[in-house]
């Protein structure tokens, strides 16, 4: 999946420019990032350093002005739409700060959502939803909706939703922006161990520096450019 | 306090498709219910417009219409010779026996018609005021020449002046067209009823119709004529005749039309209901700010009725505008009390577009008023709190 | 489908709007159907023509009769196997707002002539040996009560007077197109009733033909026979005669088309506006969709299949609501549409419609959502 030399992350001379009322606001500058299969690392800066937007990018949820990104043997550019999606279900668990379960559907629908797009059997999936509850410790919670759960137990259903179709690497924009630090000790602890026993990359965007702690590798962003 | 209206004005056209999306529904209740009146008032008016309360018809007793009533050539002397009738400037009683045929024409379209040809007298044009030749002249009696009404000529394949139309086997001229100003003699053809009974085999007039010198001469006249055995006769206001003759239809045509709108306007107020429990649900912090600012709860819940009674009246107003295009517009039926044509026009009035309006407010209010009242009943802390 | 649960799921989020909206498509929907009866209930008579009857008239109206010496020479005609005649009565019960169709008809061919009137044996016995009989429709005898043997009293518009039948005979419809709400009684009886000017005089002649190609030239021929007579005739297919008939009527069936079409359309833009602000209510989760691999194509479809699952519903239950409303209650709006009826076309149709009406009710906010900027939706609400 990764690169002969094991680099899962490829950003070369990658520029975003956005356009609020016609002006340009330029957001990444030059940014050039490799990231290793196996890497838990953590992205830290101030409110508007363009953090989220560079996660964006990697996620494929967002295209660079000008640049190339490579994640995971694809150049994200050259993908049609459709393309772009399969390889999101494929590569990509994205955790959001707020969560964004869909309050709709129980914890179980939920974590199913991403096997929906696979031609895995309804058995077959509902032994993985169940195997990812567990790993988060969230069997008992199946099923409840969202608004029955607390801030911690939604995100670790959320992050059950990012890893039960075993993507090739997690992104997380803020995990633990919303909760408390007794929750955001153990979502942490829980991105730690998905890091060490099922060696998934991580990427984690985050500004509080205790977060940032737990990761192998920090680098700062700030107006634009890439300080590690 | 009261909230003011600029602010539901701007409401309304911030949301600008939604706004236009429920009022264009909206509109459209009103359009139907508005057509479905102007069908209904122009069948009935061209109809009761016919008949003249200073005249009295007189068929045969049993009869519902002239072509099913029988009044024999004696009995019609004796009936033009009573004392109640008014007289003409040249002192003859102002009276007419009519022969009525139905007689089985095209359309212009193709389609059959059954179009009423009318035999008459001098007379009969006096009768009728609102009669008038508008084009060539009055057929001259004893000749094979017949004058039709405008809205036959409109209608019916063969009617302009100068052609030529084939009745009970002769060659008949159109030498005028006459204008009877929308009533039931517009989808009619006239010619000379002493020629006509040879011609068409009929020994027997179908009706007499005579001018009262007094209007309160009618009871008089009537209970002379009804009693006399040898006639067997019914007199009749000559415009209840013809009211009653529209009865049937229009009442059929308002009662589908009520049905039809009533059930409609239901499924109108429920796109209101959901598009202001939306715009409420929407403005949910709104409503908290207000409320905080100190506005109260009559004011919220007014403000929001006020809102959805305006978006609603401005869906009354544009179905209404959409009606005004099929005023005056030719349509024709089959008048079922004497299976004969008629053509009559859609008629919209002025309170017909009033009450357009209003249906369409009383539509907006009702589909207003539980989203307001939920908004009114929110809770400031909690409405502050949403997203 | 996998999918359907999520679809399911999005409509139960407010069960207020959906609920609104399936009914208000319902109601569109029930009007539909009732106004698409009222014009198929007119052409019930057309349906229930028979290729191999023809009708004679009088060349100008209905208003002229016919002498009945014309039966022997149309009999005489070649490929004609059967004749009846009889002449439309035009009377009301008790007051005229009760009008139902009456006929006086040649009784020993009546029933030979007209298969689809089904009588049992003995009441046509009944019927036939009595000159004051009359036999009526099921649904006529439902409306007014009548039973064997009550007196009908009937008032004469065309032949005055109180005319007084007994009821020997209920008949039924062989097809549900089959008029019911008719009376049948004796042409004799009303001919010997007559003064002696006005007897022997028939208004319609049906002829039965012994194959349909023979109707151009069985009309043809009996027409040239009369043409030149003082009562010349004209002769076509029962259903182009009964054509003739509803074509009279006028517009019906266009104002009533113009009425319904306008009640789909409001229907459906209020139903469009509903969809679009369901979809723009639900931006940031469909973007969240978007992240986790859902393509553009999925969520077309799964907000595209919304509408539809929300307007079919409403379809299937506005349509049944109407059929089964209208399906055995012999409503005929005061003697104007017997046979009203909703036919299975009509709820095809309907449904059809409703499809429509959710598929483009669905367009908008399904492209809208599937063209949805993930990175941007995401921003605006976080």
């Amino acid at each position: 999946m990764a690169s002969e030399n094991g680099t899962l992350i490829h950003l070369r001379d990658v520029h975003k420019v956005y356009y609020r009322d016609r002006i340009e606001v330029p957001v990444l500058q030059g940014i050039n990032l490799d990231v290793h299969e196996g890497e838990f690392l953590a992205l830290m800066g101030p409110s508007g350093s363009g953090k989220s937007t560079l996660l964006n990018l990697i996620a494929g949820i967002d295209a660079p002005t000008k640049g190339e990104v490579r994640v995971a043997g694809e150049s994200l550019g050259t993908l049609k739409p459709s393309r772009l999606a399969a390889w999101r279900a494929r590569h990509i668990g994205f955790i959001f700060q707020l969560y964004n379960l869909i309050p709709v559907l129980t914890a179980y629908q939920n974590v199913e959502l991403p096997l929906l797009l696979t031609r895995l059997s309804s058995r077959e999936r509902k032994k993985r939803v169940l195997f990812a509850l567990g790993l988060v410790g969230l069997e008992g919670r199946a099923k409840h909706f969202p608004r029955q759960l607390s801030g911690g137990e939604e995100q670790r259903v959320a992050i059950a939703r990012a890893i039960v179709a075993d993507p090739t690497l997690l992104v997380a924009d803020e995990p633990t922006g919303d909760l408390d630090a007794k929750n955001a000790a153990e979502i942490l602890t829980l991105l730690k161990r998905l890091n060490e026993e099922l060696k998934k990359t991580v990427l984690m965007v985050t500004h509080d520096p205790h977060a940032a702690e737990r990761a192998h590798l920090i680098y700062h962003l700030d107006k634009g450019v890439l300080q590690s | 306090m009261a909230i003011p209206l600029a602010y539901n004005l701007r409401n309304l056209s911030a949301r600008k498709v939604s706004t236009v999306l429920t009022a264009l529904g909206i509109g459209l209740v009103s359009w139907v219910f508005i057509f479905t009146l102007a069908l209904a008032g122009g069948f009935q008016s061209a109809l009761q417009a016919t008949g003249s309360p200073t005249n009295a018809i007189v068929i045969r007793n049993g009869s519902t219409a002239e072509l099913t009533s029988i009044v024999a050539r004696d009995a019609a002397a004796s009936i033009e010779s009573q004392p109640e009738i008014a007289r003409a400037p040249d002192g003859t009683p102002l009276a007419t026996h009519e022969l009525v045929v139905l007689w089985n024409l095209k359309r212009k379209n193709g389609t059959p018609a059954n179009v009423v040809v009318r035999g008459v007298t001098a007379k009969s044009v006096a009768l009728r005021p609102k009669i008038h030749l508008v084009e060539g002249r009055m057929f001259r009696p004893g000749l094979e020449e017949v004058v039709v009404g405008k809205l036959a000529q409109a209608r019916i394949a063969h009617c302009a002046l100068g052609d030529r139309i084939k009745l009970a086997g002769r060659q008949w001229s159109i030498v005028g067209v006459f204008d009877a100003q929308g009533t039931a003699f517009d989808s009619e053809i006239w010619g000379d009823v002493e020629l006509f009974m040879p011609v068409f085999d009929r020994p027997v007039y179908q009706s007499v119709t005579l001018r009262l010198d007094e209007p309160s001469h009618f009871g008089a006249l009537r209970k002379r004529l009804e009693a006399d055995p040898r006639m067997s006769v019914q007199v009749k206001h000559e415009d209840e005749f013809y009211a009653a003759q529209s009865a049937t239809l229009a009442a059929l045509l308002r009662g589908l039309g009520l049905f039809v709108t009533l059930v409609m306007a239901l499924g109108a107020i429920f796109g209101a209901l959901n598009t202001m429990y939306a715009a409420v649900g929407s403005r949910t912090k709104e409503i908290g700010t207000l409320l905080a600012l100190g506005f109260s709860r009559g004011s919220i819940l007014t403000s929001f009725l006020i809102e959805s009674v305006l978006l609603a009246t401005l869906g009354g107003l544009l179905g209404s505008l959409m009606t005004l295009p099929v005023n005056g517009i030719t349509t024709s039926t089959m008048n079922f009390a004497s299976f004969s044509e008629i053509a009559f026009r859609f008629q919209v009035t002025p309170s017909m577009l009033l009450s357009g309006m209003i249906f369409a407010a009383v539509m907006g209010a009702l589909g207003g008023f539980f989203p307001s009242r939920k908004a009114a009943r929110r809770v400031i802390v909690e409405a502050l709190r949403e997203a | 489908m996998k999918y359907l649960r999520l679809i399911v799921a999005n409509l139960l989020r407010s069960k207020r709007r959906t609920f609104l909206t399936v009914f208000s498509i319902a109601i569109a929907l029930f009007l539909f159907c009732t106004l698409r009866t009222v014009i198929t209930s007119f052409e019930a008579s057309l349906r229930a023509s028979k290729a191999t009857r023809l009708v004679v008239r009088h060349a100008a109206s209905l208003v002229f009769p016919l002498p009945l010496a014309y039966r022997e020479r149309l009999a005489q005609v070649p490929g004609v196997t059967g004749i009846s005649y009889g002449n439309w009565f035009g009377g009301y019960y008790q007051d005229p707002k009760n009008q139902f169709a009456q006929f006086a008809m040649d009784v020993p061919t009546l029933l030979d002539l007209f298969p689809e009137v089904v009588l049992p044996t003995a009441q046509a016995e009944a019927f036939r040996s009595e000159r004051t009989a009359c036999i009526i429709g099921g649904a006529l005898a439902r409306k007014y009560g009548w039973k064997l043997g009550d007196q009908v009293p009937i008032i004469g518009t065309i032949f005055p007077g109180e005319w007084r039948f007994v009821v020997r005979g209920i008949y039924t419809g062989q097809t549900k197109d089959v008029d019911e709400n008719t009376l049948f009684f004796h042409w004799d009886y009303l001919n010997e009733s007559l003064p002696e000017g006005r007897r022997n005089f028939v208004g319609i002649y049906w002829l039965r033909i012994a194959s349909p190609d023979l109707a151009a030239s069985v009309s043809g021929r009996v027409d040239a026979i009369f043409e030149n007579s003082p009562q010349p005739t004209k002769t076509e297919t029962e259903k182009a005669f009964q054509a003739g008939f509803i074509s009279m009527i006028g517009n019906v069936q266009l104002l009533l088309t113009i009425i319904g079409s306008a009640i789909v359309f409001a229907i459906m833009l209020v139903t469009i506006n509903t969809m679009m602000m369901a979809a723009r209510e639900r931006t940031r989760e469909i973007a969240v969709l978007k992240t986790l691999g859902f393509s553009d194509g999925l969520i077309l479809r799964l907000v595209g299949g919304e509408a539809l699952f929300l307007s079919l519903l409403g379809g299937a239950l506005g349509c049944g609501l109407a059929a089964l409303v209208f399906r055995e209650s012999d409503f005929t709006a005061g003697g104007f549409f017997p046979n009203f009826r909703v036919l299975p076309e009509t709820v095809l149709l309907g449904l059809l419609l409703a499809a429509i009406m959710g598929f483009l009710s669905g367009v908008a906010p399904a492209v809208q959502a599937a063209r949805l900027e993930i990175a941007s939706a995401l921003r605006k609400v976080a």
